[in-house]
């Protein structure tokens, strides 16, 4: 099978990202310094995301069986993009004051997104499997960046072990699907669904296995058990990259699959998700209430956002909504968790100690820091899904993508999760208002730097999308209405 | 094309408040004031022109003035604003009382002024939106945005005397409570949408659209449920009252003004504008739960109010009550008690108001609300306790003052449909008449804790409670002019409420009730 430059000029975007990681890694080799591997890492980012307009001419094309790109690969290329500049940026004022090597960091990355992207591409188990191991090895690394910190080590041991203990049920669960139909691509498993659905356990068992991994990975109930030790370990741009990158990437993939084969036509896959949502929805939110680190806060609080997110899945019969949910509520969890994260971490620093996490620590932020504050309170807001910020929307579309589906416990669900969820987001909104306690400043004082105003622009501009895109939606809309898969 | 105006004015005012205080720390309060004197020039502006009385209800929704502006084409969403008598008389209440909230707090706040005003604003911006909006979206929109400002406002300006914990947990009850039963509601507005979609195959929100939309009576049932809830979490009816004297006793005296006078004010208008014409049958059907649920209100809430010791929880219950008397009127489908009910809700936002203004006032110079530390105030005070006379003897319904009249309407028209539930809500009248008399008793009679004389009232207390009692005795005398202006709006949805159910009430007041 012969691949014509055209085909190739197709995957600039992953192509990109993979030449920057050669690329920083040979200068890495050549000579140690954090602002030129920062610099080149960031560029090779950018590149990749306006390679994205010129790419839009040419899809959809297919490079062998196993990657394709259409509208839907490149909408989620942009977001986890997004997401991997946002972390560089983040990091280099984070690690500035690290005393240990700064450069891998941007290496871990750029891996990690390139897989990301492989998996927005995918078509096929195969890539699916390798997108998903290579978003998540690099982030064992992260997550156990500062090992010198023990949370820090301890959560990537935690992470690797039950990562690796996942992968291995998706394997199998490959493994069984591959012997039933004989193939591995997404279509292929869609004709296999299609010839005789109740009488063949070997596929269920498969798609059971292939779930319980991918649940794994989206810290879905009752798969989520890591998901705050390992968000309250990592540094807060892991943090940052783990709670928007990889999920985004697996949730998108996830969605390609559901969309592809009918898996929803079985009564058991069924059930089975629309548990698992309530389960996450309740939990997550349940026990985010009780939290006072924020870092383990927004972990549960992701976990109930992916229950949400799941109702999409469940009701993936009226394909179009489905698609513009997924699409719309992503943007609302990316740029919140970038807004929440990275306040987070521009305030800490490993030369510190721990990251600024207590919510205590927030008091007076208002005081000190006002654009940092109001981006917290506002980011929190959107988390909440509170009229005027793209959260919103994204829940509207979701009780909507619900209501369509006559899916009334998923509905009443939504609504108890985010009655809880209210609780502790309203709290931490409210605390960067108040007087700071005895005068106690946790966070790195200095704002003055060019690497703090670039996190700061960050901020802002997250914030910026938050707002205008939950007053005015429709050019999200239209956006998300292109990133179709079909 | 003015009509946006009177929701960006207090928008825009907001924003620069905020950012003015860098200036000065007076110059937030001054721009507030302007913003809302000019919106209150704009809504008097728009009566003046609008010709609400000449309009002849025809059994439509007719609108005096509209804009409308795409926003989400994708489910025929808009900002669509319009304006009918019902929703001007309200715009200007909203207008008034968001001014003389800004006026009464002038020197209550004494950190983050000009934050303190932009949330000042943006309620008022938001209720402004509720009452002007006819796209189900945008409704739904301004009334969740409208709680944000009052959240933050509960949480940190709140009552001086109460710990911040204590603050920011009851803000945290009241929002919980009035998004939760948000949210049901938008579950509800996306399954009306839902319904029209499939019976007609196009996406809108829009009020004029779904109004007669075509369902089965169990759909209907359950989405008007979904609303109601909603606005009974707002009104409130009991048994969702629990947020409302919590949320009174720790916000500040604007922040009462604006809950009691205007968010309480959105539900009566939401259950009149939007369920009785979405629903009419599923209301008619309703209509009894609804009236006793009301009746329980009316004794429930004088009974809380007479027990309380606390002279503003006592006002925020004796709403309770009075709502309670709406809530029965809005149910009947009598024109008249519709228009009592119209009448009531503007008497009661301006005597509840002057009520929570007086409280604050008294609390600036003794430093407690606690009644039992009060008493023999009558003395040491001058103008003071008898302009509380007055407003006390206003919530009671004493003729000369609007409550008198949309008491008696609401009473009247009650009583040709349901005759039974009429009675014993007359009752309620004696009720408040004994906790409004109880409340002057504690705190201005007998002995005096003190002799140290009191600061009088400064000339802005002062012109801010008589412009109150002239308006009120204003309504009193002459409602005729603000009768004329609703009639038309009231009538049209009268019309829905009774052309649907004119067999199920008539059933309801045979069944003994």
């Amino acid at each position: 099978m012969s691949i014509s430059i055209q085909q190739l000029a197709a995957f600039s975007p992953l192509l990109i990202v993979d030449l920057s990681v050669i690329v920083v890694m040979l200068a890495i080799a050549w000579r140690r310094c954090h602002k030129m591997t920062a610099g080149l890492s960031i560029i090779g980012l950018i590149a990749a995301i306006l390679s994205l307009f010129f790419v839009s001419g040419d899809i959809p094309a297919h490079l062998t069986s196993l990657l394709q790109v259409d509208g839907f690969t490149l909408f989620y290329s942009a977001l986890v993009l997004i997401a991997g500049l946002a972390t560089c940026i983040f990091g280099y004022s984070w690690l500035k004051e690290h005393q240990d090597n700064k450069d891998e960091f941007y290496l871990l990355v750029l891996i990690s997104t390139g897989g990301a992207i492989l998996l927005a591409c995918a078509n096929h188990i195969a890539t699916l499997f390798l997108g998903i191991e290579l978003v998540s090895l690099p982030l064992f690394g992260l997550v156990g960046y500062v090992f010198q910190q023990k949370p820090s080590l301890e959560a990537s041991i935690k992470y690797m072990l039950l990562s690796a203990g996942a992968s291995a049920f998706m394997l199998f669960g490959m493994a069984l699907l591959y012997a039933d139909t004989g193939t591995l691509s997404f279509a292929g498993i869609a004709s296999g669904l299609g010839q005789s659905m109740d009488q063949q356990p070997l596929l269920l068992v498969g798609i059971g296995m292939l779930l319980v991994g991918i649940c794994f990975k989206l810290s879905l109930a009752p798969f989520h058990l890591w998901t705050p030790d390992v968000y309250q370990g990592a540094p807060a741009p892991v943090a940052t990259f783990l709670a928007t990158s990889s999920k985004i990437a697996i949730f998108a993939v996830l969605v390609r699959i559901f969309i592809e084969a009918p898996l929803i036509d079985l009564p058991s896959v069924k059930l089975v998700l629309s548990v698992i949502a309530i389960a996450s929805i309740l939990f997550g939110n349940f026990m985010a209430v009780s939290q006072t680190n924020i870092k383990r806060l927004l972990g549960y609080s992701s976990i109930a956002h992916l229950g949400y997110l799941l109702i999409v899945l469940v009701a993936i019969k009226d394909r179009q909504l489905a698609i513009e949910t997924t699409g719309v509520y992503l943007v609302g969890y990316l740029f919140a968790s970038l807004g929440s994260f990275g306040a987070v971490s521009l305030l800490s620093s490993p030369n510190r100690g721990q990251d600024v996490e207590e919510i205590s620590d927030y008091r007076g932020l208002f005081k000190r820091r006002p654009l940092i504050a109001v981006v917290m309170s506002l980011m929190m807001l959107s988390l909440a899904g509170i009229p005027m910020t793209l959260g919103f929307i994204g829940k509207f579309y979701v009780l909507a993508v619900a209501m369509q589906g006559s899916l009334w416990w998923l509905s009443a669900a939504v609504v108890v999760g985010s009655a809880i969820g209210l609780y502790y987001y309203l709290r931490v909104a409210v605390s960067v208002f108040l007087p700071s306690l005895n005068g106690h400043v946790a966070e790195v004082v200095e704002t003055s730097s060019l690497s703090i105003k670039a996190g700061a622009l960050v901020l802002l501009v997250s914030a910026a999308i938050v707002v205008i895109l939950g007053v005015y939606p429709q050019p999200l809309i239209d956006c998300v209405q292109f990133a179709k898969p079909w | 094309m003015l009509l946006p105006w009177l929701i960006l004015l207090p928008f825009i005012g907001g924003l620069l408040c905020w950012q003015s205080e860098r200036f000065s720390r007076a110059l937030p309060r001054w721009i507030a004031v302007l913003s809302m004197v000019l919106t209150l020039l704009l809504s008097l502006m728009m009566w003046g022109q609008g010709h609400f009385s000449l309009a002849m209800p025809q059994g439509i929704p007719q609108w005096q003035s509209e804009f409308i502006l795409p926003w989400i084409p994708r489910f025929g969403i808009s900002f669509h604003f319009a304006l009918d008598g019902l929703s001007l008389l309200m715009v200007v209440l909203t207008a008034f009382l968001g001014l003389l909230s800004i006026v009464c707090s002038w020197n209550e706040v004494d950190k983050r002024e000009g934050l303190f005003h932009l949330n000042l604003l943006w309620i008022v911006g938001g209720v402004m939106g509720v009452f002007l909006a006819i796209d189900m979206f945008l409704f739904f929109f301004f009334w969740e945005m409208m709680l944000i400002p009052m959240f933050f406002l509960i949480a940190l300006w709140g009552h001086k005397g109460s710990d911040e914990r204590t603050r920011i947990a009851t803000a945290i009850k009241f929002f919980i409570y009035t998004q939760v039963s948000g949210l049901v509601m938008l579950v509800a507005i996306i399954g009306l949408v839902f319904v029209h979609y499939r019976a007609t195959g196009v996406w809108t929100f829009d009020y004029n659209h779904l109004i007669g939309t075509k369902m089965s009576s169990p759909v209907a049932y359950l989405l008007m449920l979904g609303f109601f809830v909603a606005f009974a979490v707002k009104m409130p009816l009991i048994p969702l009252h629990g947020w409302l004297a919590d949320a009174h006793a720790q916000s500040p005296t604007a922040g009462s003004v604006d809950l009691a006078g205007l968010l309480l004010k959105t539900a009566a208008y939401g259950l009149l504008r939007f369920v009785l014409p979405f629903f009419p049958h599923a209301s008619a059907e309703f209509a009894p739960i609804a009236m006793w649920l009301g009746v329980i209100s009316i004794f429930y809430g004088a009974w809380l109010a007479f027990s309380q010791t606390d002279i503003k929880r006592l006002v925020a219950y004796s709403s309770v009550s009075h709502m309670g008397l709406v809530m029965v009127a809005i149910y009947t489908g009598s024109q008249l008690a519709y228009q009592g009910a119209i009448v009531m809700m503007i008497a009661h936002g301006l005597s509840a108001a002057g009520l929570f203004i007086l409280c604050g006032q008294l609390y600036e110079r003794i430093g407690t609300r606690d009644m039992r530390e009060m008493g023999g105030l009558w003395g040491r005070l001058r103008y003071l306790p008898g302009l509380s006379m007055f407003f006390a003897v206003a919530s009671l319904g004493m003729p000369g003052t609007g409550n008198f009249v949309g008491e008696f309407m609401m009473l009247f028209g009650s009583y040709k449909v349901v005759p039974l539930i009429t009675i014993i809500s007359t009752f309620g009248v004696v009720f408040a008449s004994i906790y409004s008399l109880v409340m002057i008793h504690r705190a201005y009679y007998g002995e005096a804790k003190s002799d140290a004389p009191l600061a009088v009232m400064s000339i802005r207390e002062f012109s801010m409670i008589l412009s109150l009692v002239v308006l009120l005795v204003l309504l009193g005398i002459f409602p005729q002019g603000v009768l004329e202006t609703s009639h038309a709006a009231i009538a049209n949805i009268q019309h829905y409420f009774m052309t649907a159910s004119s067999l199920s009430i008539t059933g309801i007041s045979t069944t003994g009730l």
